[in-house]
């Protein structure tokens, strides 16, 4: 090993060192910021470790390349504001699929259009195309969706399944066969093109709701991709860095999944031929009881213990600001306030914690369910903002029900529910929510942030 | 690409993910959405592959494929760490409120 090689190596110990630690650090809410930093700094080494490879030649294309990337990338830093996170979120798996998707087809072009290329390095080329292409066009899908550039409900259409199905199967047709005989070009480039339109027709059909799912399994796709690119031209680093994404990709589509007591393939698959199977219960015969912000505005400022449930309304609202202004309030008349979390309410993992920490929440008045479902009996309101499949009580009760099984936020326990609510339509899961129409349920129609700001208003004159 | 040493990088990568896993299992949901744009950062280590291939000497194809992978890799480097200690820096205790900010970084930049 030549001095320079032993250099580079170091280089991509170390940062492989700091990547673990910065991750380690975010089990721990305080340290998480600068163990971040460090890990930012692995990445400096690593890349100062390799722009000494001896393979490189010139410099013109890749500073053209960082400082394009950076022009791009400061502002989607910087500027992109918290409530478009998911979709920033999104976009991000697509540019590392990208950069791994291409990383793996130069290198097969490179290598004699696969004339060079063994059977296992065929192998991680063939993994590293395969989740990158799809990853590509499935994460832009999915930022299409979150933006509302494409709409968000299911896009379906009859026989969407077996072409979608048959098109993987010949995409790993070709992978075989490309593992048989590597110097193929017309397969190779004909699994990526498969791949490419794979990735619309999974996400395609795939609801808004059932975003973090999607989402997660994106992320774990994009760090397989990466891994796979490490395979496939021998670098550590990036196989660690891409284990590492990928096994956190992997654990929260599980725990979104758990979340919504379904499996993956219920997730992936479910839209299809299922439109919205009639809820076994119905709302015929049943009211509900509005409340005024004046009556609802009295309940909050006597209250000793609110407990806030936040869901993707709120984000779409964008009233996690008056929420917090609210919580002032009562606190200052001597209740106390804290926020039950359903692990998939909003559109990606940890979407509402974000939101709520942006408006000044402190961090340990966020509840996760299960520490918080307890809470309820003592909670003298329990205030609904833009939340409803995740405090829906059919999930326990009802068998018919599509979320039958789901975990939910045992809302109904409180003295009082308070729901804000724009109108009766029913939520993104299509299903009837009979928490609404219980004894104990006060509905305050209305633009969750209007709503908000007018019990500020009136808590404040109280 | 001497390739003999493919099962040791196997061994690296099942490594890798059993340290993932049992690391990342312990990060609360509170932080869920920075560990994805975190993983995401990282992940993007796939530049020093870009890098290589921009700046070698392959033919004009691989240079521009490389050009390309190395803008869309810096993109995920430079945004997302940023973007990650945005959002950390936003989570907060609630008992040490008007607490040390952390280097006088903490200013009405935040919209």
């Amino acid at each position: 090993m030549t001095p320079r090689d032993l250099f580079i190596e170091a280089a991509y110990v170390v940062a492989s060192i700091l990547f673990i630690l910065g991750l380690r650090s975010l089990t721990i809410p305080d340290r998480a910021r600068r163990g971040m930093q460090l890990a930012a700094l692995g990445m400096l080494v690593a890349i100062v470790g390799t722009v000494v490879n001896h393979e490189i030649v010139r410099y013109e294309w890749i500073l053209a390349g960082l400082a394009l990337g950076t022009v791009i990338g400061y502002p989607l830093g910087v500027y992109v504001p918290m409530t478009a996170m998911p979709q920033r979120i999104a976009i991000s798996h697509m540019f590392g699929a990208v950069a791994a998707t291409l990383v793996g087809v130069a290198e097969f072009y490179s290598l004699g259009q696969g004339a060079q290329v063994g059977r296992v390095q065929m192998a991680a080329l063939g993994f590293e195309v395969l989740f990158g292409a799809l990853t590509i066009t499935g994460s832009f899908m999915a930022f299409g969706k979150l933006q509302g550039i494409l709409p968000s409900r299911p896009v379906t259409f009859p026989g969407q399944n077996v072409l979608s199905l048959g098109m993987f199967a010949a995409a790993v047709g070709l992978f075989a066969w490309l593992l048989v005989e590597p110097a193929n070009p017309n397969a190779f480039y004909a699994m990526v093109a498969l791949a490419l339109v794979f990735g619309i027709s999974l996400v395609l059909p795939i609801g808004g709701a059932d975003m973090p799912v999607v989402i997660s399994l994106l992320n774990s796709y994009a760090g397989l991709a990466s891994s796979a690119t490490g395979f496939a031209i021998g670098n550590n680093v990036l196989i660690i860095a891409g284990a590492l994404d990928g096994a956190s990709g992997f654990i929260l589509s599980v725990i979104m999944s758990r979340a919504m007591n379904r499996s993956f393939g219920n997730v992936l698959f479910g839209a299809f031929g299922s439109p919205p199977k009639a809820s076994a219960r119905t709302s015929q015969g049943l009211t509900v009881h509005a409340i005024t912000p004046e009556d609802a505005a009295i309940q909050l400022a006597f209250a000793r213990l609110v407990i806030v449930v936040p869901g993707y309304g709120m984000a779409v609202a964008q009233a996690q600001h008056q929420v917090r202004e609210l919580a002032a309030l009562i606190e200052r008349n001597g209740g106390t306030v804290l926020y039950a979390i359903h692990p998939v309410a909003g559109r990606m993992p940890g979407h509402m914690n974000v939101l709520l920490a942006e408006a000044d929440v402190p961090y340990d008045k966020l509840k996760e369910m299960e520490e918080i479902n307890g809470e309820f009996k003592n909670a003298d309101v329990a205030l609904v903002i833009g939340a409803n499949d995740v405090v829906n009580p059919a999930a326990r009760s009802d068998k018919g029900s599509p979320i039958y099984g789901m975990p939910i936020l045992d809302v109904d326990q409180a003295k009082q529910v308070i729901v804000l609510k724009r109108s009766m339509n029913p939520g993104f899961a299509g299903i009837e929510n009979d928490l609404f129409y219980r004894e104990n349920t006060a509905m305050l129609f209305g633009d969750a942030k209007a709503s908000l700001t007018r019990l500020v208003q009136e808590v404040k004159q109280g | 690409m001497q390739h003999g040493t493919s099962l040791l990088e196997l061994y690296v990568f099942i490594l890798a993910g059993f340290v993932g896993f049992f690391t990342i299992t312990r990060v609360p949901a509170l932080l869920h959405t920075p560990l994805m744009s975190a993983t995401n950062a990282i992940s993007a280590i796939s530049l020093v592959g870009s890098l290589v291939l921009a700046g070698a000497d392959r033919g004009m194809l691989p240079t521009v494929l490389g050009f390309v992978a190395v803008t869309s890799a810096t993109i995920n480097v430079v945004g997302g760490f940023i973007i990650t200690d945005r959002m950390l820096k936003m989570f907060k205790r609630a008992d040490r409120r008007p607490g040390p900010a952390p280097q006088g970084q903490v200013n009405g930049a935040k919209k």
